[in-house]
């Protein structure tokens, strides 16, 4: 199971599997636009995984997960889960947020 | 102020999403046993980003570790996967790909295991060009065994058996690759993720002894005995500290402590396999008997 920043904001988007997550902060420091940071929350283990708090930023390039040593991030092209979403349903990909 | 992200398990499930490694893994032996900040996972997102823009048919792909932190590879790769005895991946590879010859054969292991116990197999596999692609992990320790000194060790920082710092002349490994006769040889490190998958995916598609040096931190062992911080720190060395030089004489590519790290392609050339040559040779002697063996690799 993944958590995602679904809103709709920049490019692209990350999904992080937390509960994996070991906090080496490679996604962190190599992201190209530095749209990530750690939470201030930890996971079962006492680590602190990353979240999105610039999702406008985020391109989706999946640099994060070329460097995740823990396979715990990865992540996804707008354009391409569109791709997907006109493929399958019709309904808008991202609820707005809460 | 950091949030939680919003949280949407469906959206990856209802878009078919998938981090692109996962195919690659047995997923169910994840989280692996890596520590924090160790790099051989991340040379493993390489490799799977190599496997799928080769577009091998991944029946046909094997891969053979030896013992080790990195000798582990094997067993998490969701491919025809064989973890032998420490040092003799090769041999095993050998064996697999000459009896195999249409299979495309990595040997993915340690600087210890291909180097120190396995240093016999690995040079004589470079001078017969054995078509095999070996990923050396480098992190110029022993990781699993509790941090040795290692051949690639470099002078200077502290080991378990060099508590006082290593004094001993480490290898060179790519000069090591290049004077042995390997077709391919090239170094990068874990900061270089594509320029590492992009060798890797040549490497695949190279034909003879293919030597990659993918230099990756072992915070555990050794950066945290010699106060080199963790993981991240190490990657930030690599990029600080490596030039790219395509080309150059692997003479020149040693490294010393916390030193440049010369990075890039540095062979790629064309030589007679063990199994062309022995056909070539068993062609002249025998003529007409002799039917040759293996030519068509099918990965090719
Ligand atoms: C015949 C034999 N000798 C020694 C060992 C102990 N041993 C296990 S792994 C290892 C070294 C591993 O170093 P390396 O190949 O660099 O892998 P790393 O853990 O650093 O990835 C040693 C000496 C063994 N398992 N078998
Ligand atoms: S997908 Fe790219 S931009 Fe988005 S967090 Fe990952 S590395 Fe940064
Ligand atoms: S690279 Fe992976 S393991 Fe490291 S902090 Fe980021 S998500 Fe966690
Ligand atoms: S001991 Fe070193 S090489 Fe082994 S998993 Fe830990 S960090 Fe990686
Ligand atoms: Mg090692």
């Amino acid at each position: 199971m993944s958590e995602a920043t679904p809103v709709k904001k920049g490019k692209g988007t990350v999904f992080v599997r937390m509960e994996i997550c070991k906090g080496c902060s490679f996604c962190i420091d190599f992201c190209p636009t530095h749209c990530i940071e750690f939470s201030r929350e930890f996971n079962a283990k006492g680590y602190h995984f990353p979240v999105l708090p610039r999702p406008e930023d985020c391109t989706g390039c999946d640099l994060c997960g070329l460097y995740c040593p823990d396979f715990a991030i990865y992540g996804v092209k707008f354009k391409d889960i569109e791709k997907r979403r006109q493929a399958a349903a019709p309904e808008p990909l991202v609820p707005a947020q809460p | 102020m950091n949030e939680l992200p919003s949280f949407d398990a469906n959206l990856e499930q209802e878009f078919g999403l998938i981090n692109p490694v996962m195919p690659y893994l047995r997923q169910d032996r994840i989280p692996h046993i890596w520590c924090p900040g160790c790099g051989i996972g991340t040379t493993v997102n390489c490799f799977a980003r190599a496997l799928t823009d080769s577009g091998m048919d991944l029946d046909k792909v094997a891969i053979v570790s030896g013992i080790g932190c990195t000798g582990r590879v094997a067993g998490y790769m969701n491919l025809d996967s064989f973890h032998t005895t420490h040092g003799r991946a090769i041999p095993f590879a050998t064996g697999l790909k000459l009896a195999n010859p249409g299979m495309k054969v990595v040997v993915y292991s340690g600087d210890g295991d291909l180097t120190a116990i396995g240093g016999n197999h690995f040079v004589h596999a470079a001078r017969r060009n054995m078509d095999l692609m070996v990923v050396c992990v480098n992190n110029f320790t022993y990781g699993m065994t509790g941090g040795q000194v290692a051949p690639t060790t470099p002078v200077g920082p502290s080991q378990t058996t060099m508590p006082y710092g290593n004094f001993e002349n480490p290898f060179n490994l790519p000069f090591l690759a290049d004077a042995c006769g390997a077709v391919y040889v090239a170094r990068w490190t874990v900061y270089h993720v594509k320029q590492l998958a992009k060798a890797l995916l040549e490497g695949l598609h190279k034909k003879g002894f293919v030597f990659i040096e993918a230099m990756s931190p072992c915070p555990t062992l050794y950066s945290r005995r010699n106060r080199l911080g963790d993981g991240v720190d190490q990657l930030k060395y690599y990029k600080e500290k490596s030039v790219i030089r395509n080309g150059a004489d692997t003479k020149e590519v040693g490294i010393a402590y916390q030193g440049e790290i010369v990075v890039g392609k540095f062979v790629d050339r064309d030589r007679p396999t063990w199994l062309d040559s022995m056909n070539e040779h068993y062609g002249k002697v025998f003529g007409d008997r002799f039917t040759p063996y293996g030519v068509t690799d099918g990965q090719e």
